[in-house]
């Protein structure tokens, strides 16, 4: 349970990192909270030649908003934007996701940037920002360039990142109107990976009819799903059973998970239209308040 | 690259040390500073045993590499009592029966602590949810329930005090 040996590089600024990226090439591996990182390492699971430390590039440890969106800086601790009113006020939906994530003592430490390059098709950051919308800034010694959330997870724990470029901001786009959200999961024990969960934001209109709505699942594919013909298919109508039992219908059309020793792929499913059903509900109900 | 020069401060004690980039917090804090109440159980970030504050905030030691601490201040469970007094949380602890084997003990501790400092009145629920994130497999959990339930109580009764 030791980790097997690599050297050490400990950047002051993100120029100093980007230019340690790219002399390490495949060899290098960003370590930020480390809470999925280090535990992988420690089983041997994962032995990278170099580790390139981001804790002290302090300028990425931020939260910002302007009139249409939050940003949130990649170093940001989960803990804090758990506890930001800011962030409560502007997406509710990732102030609810976010304790669900590990424990208090993970999320003192693990980051928001983090959680997201992990890509764990589980987990609670991913699955938040698809159903919010937004995108990343991803940076390498060239340029810039900004990412849309929707191409951003290529599949099980790889997303669109090279090896020479670290992910340094999140933008997430403050929805207006009469938005609901909601986000629910089902695991094994509080703080376990989540056997499949599920988030949705959406706005009604006047006539409380759904005019724009994301819903997304977790745990269910090898990246956090937007389920796209569901979502199609609820624009521009008023919540009923039947409109849930056909979500349901597509969901489970939709999903293809795996088993493993904790649930099966036929459990999984059965979850996934129960969850989607609720949480479309709970989003529609805390919109029409 | 070696070895490198780690310089940090334990419950207001400055250690240097060397040590190789592998090497993990929990086992620096035991083996070059000889402070072996924080306990090592799972190394992989489930037990909690190997909490301990860093900077302010309980996380766990086996999750973080001794070079990553360089600089920083630590806080373990030898650093709670003050000359042999203990703490109301861990007096409270030894009445209510929270502990038994002791194993999970420290790291309850660390995380209660700051946990406490943080947020000074907690819900059932939520001390429950904070103490998810440690394993004991003595009590049952009762028994520290209550010791952290009683030392919330006792906290509000002295404030009253205080204020009237
Ligand atoms: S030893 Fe660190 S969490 Fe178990
Ligand atoms: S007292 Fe023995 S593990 Fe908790």
């Amino acid at each position: 349970m030791k980790p097997a040996k690599f050297d050490y590089y400990c950047p002051k600024t993100l120029d100093e990192a980007l230019s340690l990226l790219e002399e390490s090439g495949f060899d290098g591996k960003i370590i930020a909270g480390g809470q999925s990182l280090v535990p992988i390492m420690n089983m041997r699971l994962s032995g990278p030649e170099c580790l390139i430390d981001i804790n002290r590039l302090h300028d990425l440890d931020f939260i910002e908003f302007d009139e249409e969106k939050v940003k949130i800086g990649t170093l940001t601790r989960q803990s804090r934007v758990e506890m930001s009113s800011l962030i409560k006020e502007n997406c509710g939906l990732l102030s609810e996701a976010v304790p669900f994530i590990g424990h208090v003592q993970t999320r003192n430490r693990g980051t928001f940037g983090g959680s997201l390059v992990h890509a764990d098709p589980s987990a609670e950051i991913p699955l938040s920002l698809m159903a919010s919308g937004g995108s990343v800034l991803i940076a390498s010694k060239e340029e810039t360039r900004e990412v849309d959330v929707e191409d951003f997870f290529v599949t099980y724990l790889t997303t669109d990142i090279m090896p020479t470029e670290l992910l340094t901001e999140v933008q997430i786009p403050i929805w207006s109107g009469r938005v609901g959200y909601d986000f629910t999961e089902i695991s094994r024990r509080h703080g376990d990976f989540a056997l499949v969960a599920a988030a949705c934001q959406l706005t009604l209109d006047d006539q409380n009819k759904i005019s724009r709505v994301r819903l997304t699942l977790g745990g269910v594919e090898s990246v956090p799903l937007l389920v796209e013909e569901a979502n199609q298919m609820m624009m521009g109508e008023k919540l009923s059973e039947a409109l849930l039992n056909k979500v349901a219908d597509i969901v489970r059309e939709a999903v293809d998970p795996e088993s493993d020793l904790h649930a099966s792929a036929d459990y999984r499913t059965h979850l996934a239209a129960v969850l989607a059903k609720r949480t479309i509900q709970t989003a529609y109900n805390r919109a029409g308040r | 690259m070696g070895v490198h020069q780690i310089r940090l401060t334990i419950n207001g004690k400055t250690f240097v040390e060397e040590a190789e980039p592998r090497m993990l917090l929990s086992d620096f804090i035991r083996e070059n500073c000889g402070l072996t109440g924080t306990h090592v159980g799972c190394e992989h970030g489930v037990c909690g045993a190997c909490t301990v504050i860093v900077n302010g905030s309980a996380v766990r030691s086996c999750l973080m590499f001794a070079v990553q601490a360089d600089g920083e201040e630590i806080q373990t469970v030898e650093g709670l009592s003050q000359n042999g007094e203990l703490t109301p949380l861990q007096q409270n602890f030894k009445e209510c029966h929270g502990l038994q084997c002791g194993f999970c003990t420290p790291g309850i501790l660390m995380s209660t602590s700051d946990y406490l400092a943080k947020n000074p009145e907690p819900s059932k629920k939520e001390i429950k949810e904070m103490l998810s994130g440690h394993l004991c497999r003595c009590t049952g959990y009762d028994g520290i329930l209550k010791a952290i339930q009683k030392t919330v109580e006792d906290n509000k009764e002295t404030i009253l005090i205080e204020g009237s």
